[in-house]
């Protein structure tokens, strides 16, 4: 009989911690709900499950984690985290989340900072409800942070090796020798601008330029900006509130997807890594020229005037989709063919690599882009050595390939999905567009968010049939967690030998 | 003065000092301890370097220099160690390997260290020197820069062939110091006739001579197309010396791994794998389109062979490297157009620093038949406060002042120019008069 080789017991009694922690955040909601008088059981059960779940499975014997019990951790904690924040939902029992796989929907694209949601109206559901979203997202921000610095960088996976790489150029593989320390210093860096950004909201409104930015608010969306998330109670997302507020916000987003190594370097003072970031240079060229490119669209168009509120619409936008945020002030879907096709090019390019972004990020394009330009150079001179540098410092050749092989699947798996999201609306009698197709697909597996059509910033993936909604959670899932740790659990040799 | 290692540098730096110090030789190899008693007016002993006895028996004790000079760099490391604990000798060390010499610059005295030279970085900042001045054969600066020598071989085509002296006289701050016929010097004035062949030694400002030099070979401007042949480390150092001087050279290695590890350090510069004897690859490549091709590869004949066929194929110019000191003529008969050895090289050094007591820098000419050298103007000198032309008859004859500095800045020497006490002045001076020229000044 072949044996299991992965120790999987050691990968459940983490998980255990992992659940039993997230039993404080869902007691928190719990006493948020008393507070608004609303029910406390649909956090008290989930209390419970998450406690006994996590006690038992804790009781594992654990051992020292290798690569290989590390995927399935981060795999399966995903997972785990998503079913927990399901159970609020169902048990509240209103609207559109009542029903179990919206749920999930919701749950999935909460702890993956997705933001694509199932709910089409906000009224029916309580302020507690709502603030389980946000506070889902913002632990999925924190987890992936975490993650980013810590465990993925061990695990030499794509990506990961990369974003190594990168910081071992700006001198600082780990900013503290223990992987803990850096994780702890990055994971109180995403705490602090959190809290930043709450009270600069809260500072606006007491300055009377945010009438309709309280505490609730400013909190929800604290939650869900620095994680670039996207997830708001309210129905109208980021376009309830004034234009300063919609720039203090676009300021954070922009923020939460900088490589926080860079950012902590820069709260200490010190501005050399990010001007010596070739790839932050990329990120912000990416911005600035979708602004450009999105803008002068709009006003040849006629859709603004020329002046601060094109200037914002189109800032914010373009931030929101490229940082892959998906707060909207405006419903971009209504707007021409040109401006929505620049926005869902805009899903595909992503924040900085080690920052709470998704997509496939800033660092793996630059990399694709520089190595196609040396591989137009070889073609000439095949004898020449040229490395990809980033950042001045050479990059391996095995890291160049697993970029391309991580950009070449992701662009497959878009392309599986839209097809899949296509027929099976076709089966189920739902229509949607090509176009709506393809924004739904990028916009789930990407996490982003908005798509076009009914999935649109104002809209909700709700008339999607059930099973698209399903593989739609599992490509969330496995677009958060950078694809390789769940598809490798499908592998028989991670299994076996 | 303790020598430790009579290979080619050793010996030669015993050779060069022999006449004006108290050589005492150590090496390890009998033979070749007898053989220098015979070649050399020095005290040749058999030993180790590192080793305590030995060193005492070379009279550690009362030395007052001690130059660590075989060919293994932890060896010499060892020996100056030993010889600074033993002693309190002035401790001189010559390396291979820049690491070295990185660790005792970031902490001056390392290893007991007094002075360090390093082999490759030197050959590369020499070969990288010739690079820079198009037709040079021989090029040293003085008075931190601000002073340049170059010794130049006039070809046929030169505007400067068949002119005197007086007419050949264009560039502002340059000075005619010696011309090199025949193997024989020739002290210039005014009437004599500049021939093509002829080798000039000129010393001036930087710019002048970098002007003079484009002039003097129309044909080869400053050179744009570099590649050097070899991997080495120093063709390593030569291309990180090119790059920080802004150019951007290709490199050419043969084995995949150094190759890869080059490309990573050198950004600038294209690195090719390959053979350089591959005369397709060569031609693919347009070797032959090169200003200058340097040579630096493991072996002597692959060196002779990839200059050659670079040359044959059209290169303007090669530089080639020779490890073993009896070939730079030879390299140089056959068509390599400047071979540059690195014991050579680094035993000049040596032998430079340890004149550089009286003198604050030396050239040394023509196989040390004559310096130039850098002095500074003492208040009881026979040249301070005259013009040149009434001091000058009063120095050994063969005597040229190429250059004056005062404050840093450049005085062209003209026979009407006044020398003040403090100007450091740039001399051509015939080795057996050194003495008497350091004394008047």
């Amino acid at each position: 009989m072949r044996r299991v080789r992965v120790d999987w017991r050691t990968s459940a009694s983490i998980l255990g911690t992992v659940l039993k922690l997230l039993a404080i955040p869902v007691a928190a909601m719990g006493l948020l709900a008393v507070g608004y008088r609303e029910p406390v059981v649909p956090f008290l059960v989930p209390f419970v499950v998450t406690l006994a779940v996590g006690l038992s499975l804790e009781r594992f014997e654990r051992g020292d984690p290798g690569p290989r019990e590390a995927f399935l951790l981060v795999a399966s904690a995903w997972l785990a985290v998503a079913l927990v924040g399901t159970l609020p939902f169902v048990l509240a029992g209103n609207g559109t989340l009542a029903d179990p796989v919206n749920a999930l929907f919701e749950s999935m694209s909460g702890i993956t900072t997705t933001g694509a949601t199932v709910i089409d109206d906000f009224a029916v559901h309580g302020r507690a409800v709502l603030m389980w979203r946000q506070v889902l997202q913002w632990l999925g921000g924190l987890g992936i942070l975490v993650l980013a610095v810590g465990l993925l960088s061990e695990l030499s996976m794509s990506g990961a090796q990369l974003m190594e790489t990168e910081t071992r150029t700006q001198d600082v593989t780990k900013l503290t020798p223990r992987i803990e320390g850096t994780a702890r210093l990055l994971g109180g860096l995403y705490v602090g601008l959190t809290a930043l950004m709450v009270f600069v909201l809260l500072a606006l409104r007491a300055a009377g330029v945010a009438p309709e930015m309280d505490l609730y608010n400013a909190v929800a969306h604290a939650l869900t900006t620095v994680a670039t998330a996207g997830f708001s109670p309210e129905a109208e997302s980021v376009g309830a509130f004034s234009p300063v507020v919609q720039w203090v916000v676009v300021a954070f987003m922009f923020v939460g997807a900088t490589n926080f190594v860079v950012l902590y370097h820069l709260s200490r003072g010190d501005t050399t890594r990010l001007r010596d970031s070739e790839e932050f240079r990329v990120y912000l060229g990416v911005v600035l020229g979708a602004v450009v490119v999105v803008g002068t669209m709009l006003f040849l168009d006629g859709e603004y005037p020329l002046g601060e509120e094109l200037l914002r619409a189109t800032v914010f936008q373009v931030t929101s989709i490229v940082t892959t945020t998906g707060y909207a002030t405006v419903d971009f879907d209504l707007w021409s063919a040109g401006p929505r096709h620049v926005l869902f090019l805009g899903m595909f390019v992503g924040g900085m690599a080690g920052s709470t972004t998704c997509s496939i990020k800033t660092l793996r394009w630059l990399v694709v882009g520089k190595t196609f330009r040396r591989d137009l150079f070889t073609a000439v001179h095949p004898q020449a050595i040229r490395p990809v540098r980033l950042s001045g410092r050479a990059i391996d050749e095995g890291t160049v390939r697993d970029v391309y092989t991580y950009t070449l699947v992701s662009v497959v798996i878009f392309g599986l999905l839209t097809v899949f999201v296509v027929v099976d609306a076709a089966r189920a009698g739902v229509e949607v567009t090509e176009f709506g197709a393809m924004g739904a697909a990028a916009s789930t597996f990407l996490n982003i968010g908005p798509a076009f059509g009914f999935a649109g910033p104002y809209g909700s993936y709700e008339p999607f049939p059930d099973s698209t909604k399903l593989v739609m959670v599992a490509m969330m899932w496995v677009g958060r967690i950078e694809i390789f740790p769940v598809l490798t659990l499908l592998t028989r040799s991670f299994w076996r030998s | 003065m303790i020598v430790v290692g009579a290979g080619e540098v050793g010996s030669s730096i015993a050779a060069s000092l022999c006449q004006s110090h108290e050589v005492v030789v150590v090496d390890i190899d009998p033979d070749r301890v007898s053989e220098l008693t015979y070649e050399l007016d020095v005290l040749a002993i058999e030993g180790d370097g590192g080793d305590r006895s030995t060193l005492v028996e070379a009279g550690i004790a009362d030395t007052d220099l001690v130059i660590a000079s075989t060919d293994d760099d932890e060896t010499n490391i060892v020996t100056c160690g030993t010889a600074d604990t033993l002693g309190d000798a002035f401790v001189i060390c010559r390396v291979k390997d820049t690491q070295y010499l990185d660790t005792w610059r970031s902490a001056e005295g390392a290893f007991g260290i007094d002075f360090m030279v390093c082999t490759v970085l030197l050959t590369a900042e020499s070969i990288v020197r010739l690079i820079g001045l198009p037709a040079a054969q021989d090029v040293d600066t003085f008075a931190g820069g601000a002073v340049r020598m170059a010794q130049f071989e006039v070809p046929a085509d030169s505007p400067v062939a068949d002119q005197t002296v007086a007419e050949a006289d264009r560039w502002d701050s340059l000075t005619f110091a010696a011309i090199v016929r025949d193997e024989e010097f020739v002290i210039p004035d005014g009437d004599t006739c500049i021939r093509a062949d002829d080798e000039v030694i000129v010393i001036g400002s930087p710019d002048c001579v970098r002007e003079f030099a484009a002039d003097l070979s129309p044909s080869s401007a400053g050179p744009d197309d570099i590649v050097i042949v070899g991997g080495s480390e120093v063709g390593f150092q030569t291309a990180r010396l090119l790059e920080e001087r802004g150019f951007r050279p290709r490199l050419i290695e043969r084995d995949p791994d150094r190759a890869r590890q080059l490309a990573e350090d050198l950004p600038k510069t294209t690195v090719m794998e390959s053979d350089a004897t591959d005369r397709s690859f060569l031609e693919r490549e347009h070797v032959g389109d090169a200003d200058v091709v340097v040579t630096a590869l493991d072996n002597d004949e692959k060196n002779l062979l990839a200059s050659l066929l670079a040359k044959r194929l059209g290169a303007q110019r090669t530089v080639s490297l020779t490890e073993t000191g009896a070939y730079v003529e030879l390299f140089e008969e056959v068509g390599v157009d400047v071979a540059v050895n690195p014991r050579e090289t680094v035993a000049e050094e040596i032998t430079r620093f340890t004149r550089e007591q009286r003198a604050e820098n030396v050239a040394i000419i023509e196989d040390d038949r004559a310096e130039v050298l850098e002095l500074t103007v003492a208040g009881d000198s026979s040249l301070a406060g005259r013009p040149i032309r009434e001091s000058v008859p009063d120095l050994p004859a063969g005597t040229v002042i190429g250059a004056i500095t005062r404050d840093g800045s450049l005085v062209t020497p003209r026979g009407e120019t006044v020398i003040e006490v403090g100007d450091h002045v740039v001399l051509f001076v015939n080795t057996e008069d050194i003495d008497a020229v350091a004394a008047k000044v």
